[in-house]
């Protein structure tokens, strides 16, 4: 275990500064923010990325939040052609809005009377981070990940959102290269509205199926 | 790349196997029996890329539709109620 071996400088380090109570304003860094410190001078230093790069990594990050998601969403509700776009090929539809998703494969499952669909990851935390940005904290928890797929009606319930038992629930294990998002149903009397209005009802928890669009 | 073996709505099933290693295939799914949802594309093989190797040549990946009650035999919820899980071909056996 790191916090033994008084060979890892940086595992003793990290100890010490733990161990040490009275730490005043100034936090020295912990062990995991020691290692990305770390880690990074290296990588600069060795010219394999510059601060440049990574500042510009970060702010890409930051911007990355579930209204890019909700923007998809307010989309489909009034474009047809584009909603069959979507279901069909989610990449391609988000590129059409300028919305890149590198690499890997985006999977839209619409809700409809007939079946309502959650999204789980329960190998680690795979979450549509281009549309949706940082996972909140209970879509990693063991809790989540391990009943959602065993017994979805009943986490769905502690969410506030009782399915009526007619409804079909499927429930999708992000599992390997292809992320998830929910398209939910289009709240009734909301006819008229504009894309930007229908935007804003469309709350992150909607798009992971563990809430309705507010 | 490999031409995907099976057809969407095909029965398959998930090997009852317990290899070491970074696997993608969850426990709880290993040895149900399901039915191809879609053909998700090729992709690099994931217990591959965890060995520092090149995964090549990408694997069919597949999404299976598995009935909660084939999963779970106590489930309590609606019958037509579905787990869909996504299954790279080399785990994957005719029913």
């Amino acid at each position: 275990m790191w916090w033994k071996s008084r060979f890892s400088s940086i595992g003793w380090i990290a100890y010490e500064s733990l161990r040490v109570k009275d730490q005043g304003k100034y936090q020295p860094l912990s062990y995991f923010q020691l290692m990305e410190v770390t880690l990074r001078e290296l990588l600069v230093e060795k010219g394999i990325i510059t601060n440049e790069q990574v500042d510009a990594e970060v702010e890409e990050m930051r911007d990355r939040t579930p209204e890019r998601g909700a923007r998809v969403v307010a989309h489909a509700w009034v474009d047809p052609a584009f909603k069959k776009i979507l279901l069909l090929d989610g990449t391609k539809a988000c590129q059409e809005l300028g919305l890149e998703i590198p690499a890997l494969k985006l999977v839209v499952v619409e809700n409809t009377p007939e079946v309502h669909n959650a999204i789980v990851c329960t190998l680690c935390s795979c979450y549509p981070r281009v549309l949706l940005g940082i996972p909140p904290d209970w879509y990693k928890s063991r809790n989540y990940r391990s009943r959602m797929v065993r017994e979805p009606r009943s986490v769905l319930e502690e969410f506030g959102l009782k399915i009526p038992d007619h409804v079909t629930i499927r429930v999708h294990d992000s599992t390997a290269d292809m992320r998830y998002l929910v398209l939910p149903m289009r709240p009734p009397g909301t006819e008229g509205w504009t894309e930007e209005r229908l935007a804003t009802l469309v709350n992150r928890d909607s798009m992971i199926g563990v809430a309705l669009p507010k | 790349m490999l031409a995907a073996k099976y057809k969407v709505g095909e029965k398959v099933k998930v090997l009852k196997a317990y290899p070491l290693g970074h696997i993608r295939t969850p426990y709880y799914i290993r040895g149900c029996v399901g039915e191809i949802e879609r053909v998700c594309g090729a992709f690099a093989n994931p217990e591959e890329l965890a060995q520092m190797r090149s995964g090549l040549p990408p694997l069919p990946l597949y999404r299976v539709r598995f009935r909660q009650k084939d999963v779970w035999p106590d489930y309590s919820g609606n019958g037509a109620d579905v787990v869909e899980v996504e299954i790279f071909e080399h785990w994957l056996d005719r029913v």
